[in-house]
């Protein structure tokens, strides 16, 4: 199947939700034919999306299909070749050079921290609020009420005067949207939150954006690798393969027709106990990158171990 | 008592003026040397402090033949060789190998340098000196210039304060948020130029990390707050460097003759004693409050490289 096949298919759907949209406030985002190349290498081509205020939204795809790249792009770390992100919905709605007023909330892939790090983990939510300033930092009620806030927001009280090379996987990935948070932002960006995190951290940390995209009203757009344990708390699915797009709810997303022409080949989508698998024959040599995650096979992680939580 | 007195305050200490000229520097040399210690162990600089360092040694060598101080020597090499170290590695992972491609060329000129002061000295008094120190032979006329690079890298510090802790501990989210981590890091390259050469010039080009990272790896052990490492790495220094002298003073009654030990020998060594115990006592302290277990790979580093520097 051609690229141009592939692309169609994604106009279609794009085009429904552009419909859905024109009955409600303004996007909080708004991306338009983006097109990011590294090099001479095409990673993202061809992507229209546009997100609405309060909505929490997954972004799903095999390694390498261009996901973290999507997400960098949108946080202003990756400059685009072509095509236009803009903040239709906010007061300064500019250019994305701009988003130290349109108030980008970035939430990075995991990291560690040295465990002799002489910072407290409310401080590190403190640099959220004022970090970006000269000088040296001085004592604020009002510094240290929004950073109680962020804490609260993601459950993190009891551990906020642990130092931050000292905290979990989990605790620390709740501090950093703590961080994200504290800045107040129309759209909070996380990259891979849910990995390497055992099921209960994973179930914490969806918990938490859950709360941030439906109770306080901030746009969520979460990469992950597994869409399943965010299948209760999503409100619409963003699934991303070779550097192709496609957005909606997970019933109009993840079917097989749509995905089949996202991939440019059969797969099967499969329900069990109320999680959806994605099955695809072996991968055609252009596409391997694009398949591993596909193949229902023991030796695919993330499935492998969902399926052997399942019969436990 | 009496004569615990008479150790540490022997007579005439304060009559001699080199021991004076060397408590003024030493006090200002040890406090840049504290400040700016935390921020390189916060960074993970280490190595690069203590190459700055050793490239001193060349612009040292180069400044006794033309005639000059050798403090101006120092600060020439650091210069050039921390900025070429700053724009030649742009990500971590290529900085230690820039540097170290910078330090070996920097060591071998040193090498030649150090050869024709000895041939044309005939003796190797110069060399040793700018190798392993010479607080009580420094010139007592580079005092205020001394003074005055030391509020230079602290003025730096205070200015740079919030963004360079963001933008260490969190990079991307500091990109995100508009902070210039290239700026940021010439900027604090110029403080912890100016802190190494003010440390080699007291303790030797090969111990500078003693002043530099010796107080501040033994403040973060007790520490949770980067304000409060500060100052306890500023209490340290202090004591390091005053009792360094004094023992050095008090060893001019020593075997094996009526010359002094050098002074570099009693800073470095109890620079090594103060991260020992404070490494210890946290240890003990961790187990009695039964924690979880340490899992630590930088600090160690940090603790082999101390050794490292009092064992050359």
């Amino acid at each position: 199947m051609s690229n141009q096949e592939v692309n169609d298919g994604i106009d279609a759907v794009d085009a429904n939700s552009g419909h859905l949209q024109s009955s409600e406030a303004l996007p909080v985002l708004s991306i338009s034919d983006l097109l990011v190349a590294y090099d001479t290498k095409v990673v993202l081509n061809h992507i229209n999306l546009s997100m609405r205020a309060g909505e929490l939204i997954g972004m799903i795809g095999p390694n390498g299909a261009g996901k973290s790249t999507l997400l960098r792009t949108i946080a202003g770390l990756i400059r685009p070749q072509k095509g236009t992100i803009t903040f239709p919905g906010l007061d300064r709605g500019d250019e994305l050079r701009h988003r130290k007023m349109t108030k980008v909330g970035y939430v990075p892939q995991r990291f560690d921290i040295d465990p002799d790090l002489p910072l407290r983990a409310r401080d590190l939510v403190g640099l959220g609020w004022d970090g970006h300033r000269w000088g040296v930092p001085w004592p604020s009620r009002l510094r240290k009420e929004a950073v109680d806030k962020a804490l609260t927001l993601v459950d993190a009280l009891s551990f906020a005067d642990a130092p931050c090379g000292r905290l979990s996987g989990g605790q620390l990935q709740r501090i950093l949207i703590a961080q994200a948070m504290v800045s107040d932002p129309s759209l909070l960006l996380l990259d891979e939150p849910l990995a390497s995190l055992d099921l209960r951290s994973a179930d914490a940390i969806v918990e938490v954006v859950d709360r941030v995209a439906h109770e306080t009203g901030v746009t969520v757009l979460l990469v992950t690798h597994d869409m399943n344990p965010l299948l209760r708390a999503m409100d619409r699915i963003i699934y991303v393969v070779n550097g192709n797009a496609v957005i909606g709810s997970v019933e109009d997303v993840v079917k097989k027709d749509v995905l089949g022409a996202l991939y440019g080949y059969e797969v099967e989508v499969i329900q069990v106990r109320g999680r959806i698998l994605v099955v695809g024959d072996d991968a055609p040599v252009d596409l391997s990158g694009g398949l591993h995650h596909m193949t229902p096979r023991p030796e695919v992680p993330e499935m492998g171990s969902r399926i052997a939580e399942e019969r436990r | 008592m009496n004569y615990l007195w008479q150790w540490l305050w022997p007579p005439g200490l304060w009559a001699n003026s080199d021991v004076r000229t060397a408590f003024f520097i030493g006090t200002s040399v040890a406090i840049a040397g504290a400040v700016v210690g935390v921020f390189v162990i916060i960074r993970g600089q280490a190595f690069s402090g203590h190459a700055l360092g050793d490239v001193g040694a060349t612009g040292a060598a180069g400044a006794y033949l033309i005639g000059i101080s050798a403090l101006w020597g120092f600060l020439a090499a650091g210069f050039s060789s921390g900025i070429a170290m700053e724009s030649l590695g742009d990500r971590v992972r290529e900085r230690d190998i820039a540097t170290g491609v910078v330090l070996a060329f920097m060591l071998g000129l040193s090498a030649l340098l150090l050869y024709f002061i000895s041939t044309s000295t005939g003796t190797a008094g110069a060399p040793i000196a700018i190798l392993f120190g010479s607080l009580f032979t420094v010139n007592p006329a580079i005092t205020p210039e001394v003074f005055a690079l030391t509020a230079l890298s602290i003025l730096i510090i205070a200015l740079i304060y919030r963004p360079l802790l963001f933008s260490s501990v969190t990079a991307e989210v500091a990109r995100v948020r508009g902070v210039s981590a290239r700026l940021l890091g010439l900027m604090f390259m110029v403080a912890l130029v100016i802190a190494v050469e003010e440390s080699a010039l007291v303790v030797g080009a090969l111990l500078s990390t003693a002043l530099l990272i010796g107080p501040a790896a033994s403040a973060v052990q007790v520490t949770r707050k980067p304000t409060s490492a500060i100052f306890l790495a500023v209490l340290i220094a202090l004591g390091q460097i005053w009792l360094g002298i004094i023992l050095a003073y008090d060893s001019f009654f020593w075997p094996p003759v009526d010359r002094g030990w050098p002074v570099s020998f009693f800073i470095t060594s109890l620079a090594l004693l103060t991260y020992l115990t404070m490494r210890l006592g946290t240890s003990i302290w961790r187990h009695r409050r039964s924690r979880r277990p340490r899992t630590t790979s930088t600090s160690s580093l940090v603790a082999s490289d101390a050794q490292g520097g009092t064992l050359t």
